[in-house]
């Protein structure tokens, strides 16, 4: 019967323009302002540009009537810190959204405290209630792993567990779950918890910036801010970067704009301090080399 | 005899998808959508019991009917609807209202004529069903 079918589809003339498809739908669009908005990041964009190919294969896969699967879109982010694990989630959805595989493209973002009730009997509703807000769009769920705590088997964690794995299986055509967090804790909850692991297609991991692309990043969050460094700030700026990393509790790009609001501090009191008469433009959008040194980090202190 | 109450209730029962379409362009007008259910299926009977809270912040009609097929499964036996209230200023009322879920077997109404002064008729309808406790009624 089914090899029947692809005989007499075989003999359509019928022929879907892959590439027309791809400007058509927008998602070209989406794909270019990915590359140009996010700095670094190449295995990320290479596997968010090979699932766009796939869905885009499938939908004219399913105009020609051949026959096709709903893929699984549930995915994993895993990365540290401040890698643009929901930047990326953000442009997912859209992305999704314009290939229709999900019929609004809003993004809902929640931790655990969203899905785990209180007391007996209240994460249930809670679990529900975030779902059917998420359902049309894409369910964010991040740092995923707390949502399993082994230590204590009382906890409610697993029960939003169960419910979000029922849905994710029984309602695919609804939502999109992406779970987010960094790696080495994703695995060992992927491990404890062998049916997230076979019902998530798509594992991307988010590589570390280097401290190039961190300046990069930095550089184009001031030109967002109106500001600039100098020439010398920027050198500064650069040797900041290779100390702060080798410190604790580094974040990539949400350290680089905590330092950056922290400069813009140091910078605003400097001017206050030298107090040489009226300041203008060039004065009040310029970072100087000072702004930068002053930082504890090159006296041996942590910043944040 | 079949309820015909609310919109779409001279036409075949709708299905999930056709559910979900009307559902949707509830949401899109910026109605809040809510469940209803009840085993007493008198027109005057306005309150039917809710399923759970009217859901005001859900963009997509999915949810509804997921929280549907919910309900349906405690209470498959029950006149269920789906009702879509406005909350604009001036109007705050339902804005539209179907069944959406109804018994396997409706009984109909008994019609009770009272005679009252002067030769004068005073009609009023009980639902067979409702001679049961509720809960016990299909």
């Amino acid at each position: 019967m089914v090899a029947e079918n692809l005989n007499t589809i075989k003999q359509s003339k019928e022929k879907i323009d892959l590439h027309a498809q791809l400007i058509e739908t927008g998602v070209e669009h989406v794909l270019l302002e990915l590359d140009n908005t996010l700095i670094g990041l190449e295995p990320v964009k290479t596997r968010i540009r090979e699932t766009a190919a796939l869905l885009l294969v499938e939908k004219a896969r399913e105009k020609l009537g051949l026959i096709h699967e709903t893929p699984t879109l549930h995915m994993s982010f895993s990365g540290n810190p401040g890698t643009g694990k929901t930047t990326v989630a953000l442009r997912m959805a859209e992305l999704l959204h314009k290939l229709g595989y999900v019929r609004k493209g809003h993004l809902v973002s929640v931790t655990r405290d969203d899905l785990v009730g209180q007391y007996i009997g209240h994460t249930a509703p809670k679990t529900k209630e975030v779902l059917k807000k998420a359902m049309g769009g894409v369910l964010f769920i991040d740092e995923a792993y707390y949502l399993y705590r082994p230590e204590n088997e009382r906890d409610y964690g697993q029960e939003a567990i169960e419910i979000l794995l029922q849905v994710m299986e029984n309602n695919r055509d609804d939502l999109v779950v992406i779970l987010a967090g960094y790696k080495a804790r994703m695995n060992t909850f992927f491990e404890s918890n062998p049916g997230f692991r076979s019902r998530i297609a798509h594992h991307i991991e988010f590589p570390d910036y280097t401290s190039e692309e961190l300046l990069e990043i930095g550089n184009k969050m001031l030109d967002q801010l109106n500001y600039s460094f100098t020439k010398s700030a920027e050198q500064a700026f650069l040797e900041y970067i290779d100390l702060r990393k080798a410190q604790a509790h580094f974040a990539n790009a949400r350290s680089i704009r905590n330092a950056l609001d922290r400069a813009r501090l140091r910078h605003a009191n400097r001017l206050f301090k030298e107090n040489k008469g009226p300041v203008g433009v060039q004065k009040l959008s310029t970072l100087e080399e000072y702004d930068i040194r002053e930082s504890r980090v090159f006296t041996g202190g942590i910043d944040n | 005899m079949k309820l015909r109450q609310g919109a779409f209730s001279f036409l075949p029962d709708l299905d999930d998808s056709q559910i979900h379409t009307q559902v949707q362009y509830c949401i899109d007008q910026g109605w809040a959508v809510s469940v209803e259910y009840t085993d007493d299926p008198h027109p005057r009977n306005t309150y039917w019991e809710m399923w759970g809270h009217p859901m005001f912040d859900n963009p997509d009609a999915a949810a509804v009917v997921f929280e549907l097929n919910e309900c349906r499964k405690q209470f498959g036996d029950y006149y269920i609807r789906i009702i879509a209230f406005d909350s604009t200023h001036g109007w705050e009322s339902i804005k539209l209202s179907f069944i959406v879920n109804r018994p396997k077997e409706e009984p109909g109404f008994h019609v009770t004529r009272e005679e009252i002064k002067g030769r004068s008729m005073r009609y009023s309808i009980n639902s067979y069903a409702t001679k049961n406790p509720e809960g016990k009624r299909y």
